[in-house]
């Protein structure tokens, strides 16, 4: 029934990899993955749209018009005005008097082919001003959450490599920070900062991000550290014996491409909240100072509590930068979620 | 650094560069597949299928099961993976059949393809019977039943047994319960009482002791071997016709093992059913069956009885795999293993699957997949070294080439 | 397990007193003079004594600037913290925790109901989007659930103003009552549906910012349970996929819901700055921005303390309900 032994212990012993298998390099098949998602991609195009808008579009406008982001335009034009004075009668009621008359208008310019969504209550281009805008909330955001990480690896590696009192000590701290209210303290500490009167306003921007670095950092140091501690299971297990030094210099030869995937997800979904934070501060007025643009106070005109003027018949002022703001945080999370899948090595798709 | 190793392009012997798919390949393919996967998913939506449409006749009535030209295929955005490839074979009654195979030769999808539990949408039934006679007398067209009719089929008439007992149980759940829910889905008439008498006399036939405690526990809080008895006692629940077991022992340590086959064994004889046992274990089939099935890339490669197969393998590939067993019976310095990989299933060639493999090939072999020969009235081999032509045509080859 | 119960109780301790002390730190954000500022009037016509102004710059750290004396007003402000004085709000001049007491349920009820909002709707759109995944339903709902997270609450909340209340005229604009109408003080089923009316659009903000989390975060349990081998033996039993779905499969996904949720429940009590503030709905949300941007330090000590005691909570429910529904994490 068998044949020889001999004729199958002399084959070749080396395995040939079959002709028609394709190969593909991780970094493509992430970016291929990618792709594919219909999400994805619309994310992509939105913040590339912002970005160009933000900081493309102050290049042009000041090229073709030289309009700046703080220039104040007088438009005069006549609008109604309606003066109302309350009196008694001489039968005892109180009753209304109604005055209309016509009045000189230089600010809240309507939407002109001149300004494509008007002025607002100073008198600033709003076209302009959403740039600008966008393009202070978009830098803050990316230096924040650079400073998360870097703050983040730094402590999440102290951690994993030191281990335990080390560890215990920073998984703590991280806890606690954790457990801070994020926005009531972020409020207090820029209401703080914009009563000084020593810090010019310029300042204040930088103070803000450090407080809103300080609010999510801690993200970032749990991920580095987590995945730290994987590797020195997975390396320690293995390895019979080493030195200690050579286990870490293959633990950190591997840090980089296994944190590298859950680092940038969660950087990319931390610039929406960066960017819902900033705004935030802003439309209290404890962000970016006036005169300058924010989108958050752009939204801030429309309060209800100084009056329902801007907010019922001047749209044009407020309701394109909260348009931005939301195709901004959600191509982040379009991006973040299409990353996320296509790091995944289970995917179905 | 690091960093751009992830992105380079990387150089691998012997294979073309020129070869990787591209985006727009893969969006061509990707868009192909999934109208292909809408359509089959648009028919099984049909509501009120007239039961004309999925009866049908055995070809020989002592079988339980039949497959014929079976293929199941897997729309995947990279390709069409044909997992199964034109299978046939038939369960007889009251028999074990074994189908054996590596990893990814498609033993389990065939099983799955019985039951009709192919992952969808990717994987559909793409052609091929599958006949199936059930207790009542009806023979039904299993790839035509809709997903109605098929939930009365399964766990009732034709019920199955995971690798993996471990995660096979849903953990929320205690085991009485989930064992209890079988019976009063399928059988009319019976109550919560009822059920829990059978459950508990079943827990009882595969040699479960501490019956009421274990009806009253949660699955982690069994054993690998334990869970494994409750799986083959919720298959038992309602007298299948047919136990189909897909690596029931893999995930065991080998005393646990033995226990197990040998309960398959006495199962099988008690309730008078079959059994399909999918395995790659070659010592299970030669314990445990009475047929063999041996599958390769998606087909089989040769089938007969377990004497035969054993005692009489005729393809090569079955015979390296009796060699691969380690055994004290052969003498030598190292183990046997059969060169090479399983091909790539999304590009089949049109010659024998086996051919980088094999060291016995002919020129034949490159040209043509070889068709299905017989050697008794239960074995078949697919081998071109059997066929009488193409050996005459060797002989041939061989006296022209002396001649030279 | 009671040794686990004690463990948690202990850390949460630890982190709380960790939060306390950067919570502390905040009071040195006050001018030195600040105290005396605050209580010149009161004590000018007699309502506090010397003492009583001694007392409050004691416990925020205004009297003795050296190491010791920060440390020991350290102290006592954590003790009394711990028996329950937030401390003294200057703006409100009551104790903050009066000030809470009054405001709180306000903010809860607003909270509370927009919650549970959240549950009804986000709920069975993630089961059923993970069950279509990839389907026109599963994008569609996701791509919703993100706009949600993506709107700034106070952009939703102009929008849905101008639209409804000034445009459409349904809704009452700001505040919690309707100023202009009087009623009888016995009327109270007509008070409370006019407090109703004027919480339908704070809470709808609420709602569509929040639902859209809780619905990822079903679909994304519920698609890894539906993958695991469990499902698959359901299905080879032969049940119905609405069984297989909606027994075996959710009664899993809820171990993940039901945790995550439950660690939400004390934060409900703390109220929502921005929203409330933009409809001048008076909860504590409302009190702490404005005690916040007027620079009233003792009160926003005693709130930002409060809500990190609520947060802590939460993370504690959210362990303890762990291991009433997860039948593998057993109460001995």
């Amino acid at each position: 029934m068998l044949q020889t032994e001999q004729s199958y212990t002399d084959f070749n012993d080396e395995a040939v990899l079959e002709q028609n298998f394709r190969v593909i390099s991780p970094g493509r098949m992430v970016a291929k993955r990618f792709f594919k998602s219909k999400l994805s991609v619309a994310g992509l195009i939105m913040i590339i749209f912002v970005f160009a808008f933000s900081f493309i579009g102050p290049m042009i406008i000041d090229a073709t018009w030289g309009y700046k982001e703080t220039q104040v335009f007088r438009i005069e034009r006549v609008s109604d005005m309606v003066t109302t004075a309350d009196f008694t009668g001489p039968d005892g009621k109180t009753y209304t008097y109604f005055d209309k008359s016509k009045t000189v208008v230089l600010f809240k310019a309507p939407i002109s082919s001149e300004h494509w969504l008007g002025t607002d209550t100073s008198g600033f281009d709003i076209f302009t001003r959403l740039m600008y805008g966008g393009r202070i909330s978009l830098i803050i955001s990316f230096i924040v959450i650079f400073l998360e990480i870097f703050i983040g690896v730094i402590l999440g590696g102290l951690a994993g490599y030191f281990g335990k009192w080390v560890d215990q000590l920073i998984m703590r701290i991280v806890d606690i920070f954790a457990s801070l209210p994020g926005l009531p303290i972020l409020l207090i500490l820029s209401a703080t900062i914009s009563s000084i009167e020593s810090i010019p306003a310029e300042h204040r921007i930088y103070y803000l991000m450090a407080f809103i670095t300080l609010m999510g950092w801690t993200g970032a140091a749990r991920i580095v550290r987590g995945q730290i501690l994987m590797l020195r299971e997975q390396e320690f297990m293995m390895a019979a014996e080493t030195t200690g030094i050579k286990t870490m210099h293959k633990i950190f030869r591997h840090l980089v491409p296994n944190t590298m995937p859950q680092l940038i997800v969660s950087a990319t979904l931390g610039l929406g909240g960066v960017i819902l934070y900033e705004s935030t501060l802003s439309y209290l007025g404890l962000g970016v100072p006036f005169p300058r643009a924010a989108w958050g106070s752009m939204i801030a005109l429309a309060d209800p509590s100084k009056g329902q003027e801007i907010l019922a018949s001047y749209p044009n002022m407020w309701v394109p930068a909260g348009i931005l703001i939301v195709i901004t945080v959600l191509g982040f999370s379009f991006i973040g979620d299409g990353l996320r899948d296509a790091f995944d090595p289970r995917m179905k798709r | 650094m690091g960093i751009r190793e992830l992105f380079k392009r990387k150089k691998i012997e012997g294979v073309d560069d020129t070869q990787y798919l591209t985006l727009r390949e893969e969006n061509r393919i990707s868009r192909e597949n999934n109208k292909i996967i809408r359509e089959f998913e648009k028919n099984k939506t049909r509501k009120n299928v007239p039961e004309a449409e999925y009866l049908t006749t055995m070809r020989d009535t002592s079988n339980v099961v039949e497959f014929e030209d079976l293929h199941t295929y897997f729309f995947t955005d990279v390709g069409t993976v044909k997992a199964v490839n034109g299978v046939s074979f038939d369960i007889p009654q009251g028999k074990i059949v074994g189908v054996v195979g590596e990893s990814g030769c498609g033993k389990s999808v065939t099983s799955l393809s019985l039951m009709k539990l192919v992952q969808a949408p990717q994987g559909q039934i793409v052609g091929g019977s599958i006949r199936y006679q059930a207790k009542d007398g009806k023979c039904y067209e299993v790839t035509k039943v809709p997903q109605n009719e098929m939930n009365k089929i399964r766990g009732k008439d034709i019920a199955m047994i995971f690798q993996e007992p471990m995660t096979s149980l849903n953990p929320v759940f205690k085991i009485g319960e989930q064992m209890d829910e079988v019976i009063l889905l399928h059988e009319k008439g019976s109550t919560a009482e009822s059920a829990r008498a059978r459950t508990k006399e079943l827990m009882n036939q595969v040699g479960i002791a501490m019956v009421d405690k274990i009806y009253n526990s949660y699955p982690h809080e069994l054993s690998g071997g334990m869970r494994q008895r409750v799986m083959i006692a919720m298959a038992l629940l309602c007298n299948p016709r047919l136990i189909v077991a897909d690596e029931p022992t893999t995930a065991l340590d080998v005393t646990i093992q033995a226990q197990i086959l040998e309960l398959l064994r006495n199962v099988k004889d008690k309730i008078n059913g079959s059994i399909m046992l999918i395995t790659h274990d070659l010592g299970v089939i030669a314990e445990t069956v009475d047929y063999v099935v041996v599958m390769y890339a998606g087909r089989i490669i040769e089938k007969g009885t377990v004497r035969e197969i054993f005692h009489n393998p005729k393809h090569p590939y079955t015979i390296g795999l009796m060699m691969s067993k380690p055994s004290n019976k052969i003498q030598g310095n190292r183990l046997f293993s059969i060169k090479g990989q399983v091909p790539n299933p999304i590009n089949m060639p049109d010659h024998c699957y086996f051919y980088n493999r094999c060291d016995k090939c002919i020129d034949i072999c490159s040209k043509d997949y070889p068709e299905m020969i017989q050697f008794s009235s239960t074995h078949f081999a697919s081998c071109h070294l059997y066929n009488e032509s193409s050996l005459r045509d060797e002989e041939n080859i061989d006296e022209e080439n002396a001649k030279e | 397990m009671l040794n686990y119960i004690i463990k948690r109780l202990l850390l949460a301790l630890l982190i709380l007193i960790g939060v306390s002390v950067l919570i502390y730190m905040l009071s040195m954000l006050m001018p030195a003079d600040y105290i005396d500022n605050q209580t010149a009037a009161a004590l000018a016509n007699g309502s506090m004594t010397m003492e009583d102004v001694n007392h409050l710059k004691k416990l925020y750290g205004l009297s003795d600037k050296s190491i010791i004396g920060i440390l020991k007003s350290y102290l006592s402000w954590l003790k009394s913290t711990f028996t329950g004085d937030l401390g003294f709000s200057f703006l409100y001049g009551k104790p903050v925790k009066t000030v809470l007491g009054e405001y709180v349920w306000t903010s809860f009820i607003i909270a509370f109901i927009s919650y549970i909002l959240q549950i009804i709707i986000a709920i069975p759109l993630g089961v059923k989007a993970a069950v279509r995944q990839y389907g026109p339903y599963d994008y569609t709902v996701s791509v919703f659930a993100m706009i949600g997270t993506a709107l700034p609450s106070f952009f939703l909340a102009a929008l849905l103003m101008n639209v409804f209340s000034i445009r459409l005229g349904i809704f009452p604009l700001q505040g919690l009552t309707t100023a202009t109408k009087v009623f009888a003080p016995d009327a109270h089923i007509r008070i409370f549906l006019d407090k109703a009316w004027h919480l339908v659009l704070p809470i709808t903000v609420l709602t569509v910012l929040n639902v859209g989390s809780t619905m990822k975060f079903t679909r994304t349990n519920m698609l890894e349970v539906l993958n695991s081998d469990y499902i698959r033996t359901a299905r080879a039993k032969g049940l119905s996929e609405t069984t297989v779905v909606y027994k075996h499969a959710f009664r899993n996904t809820l171990i993940p819901l039901v945790t995550s949720l439950s660690s939400m429940l004390p934060s409900l009590f703390g109220g929502a700055m921005i929203t409330e503030t933009v409809f001048a709905i008076p909860g504590i949300g409302y009190m702490a921005l404005r005690a916040t941007l007027q620079g009233d330090i003792p009160f926003i000590m005693g709130y930002n303390m409060f809500l990190s005691i609520l947060t802590v909570s939460g993370m504690l429910l959210s362990d303890l309900m762990y291991m009433v529904v997860d039948p593998r994490v057993k109460l001995s």
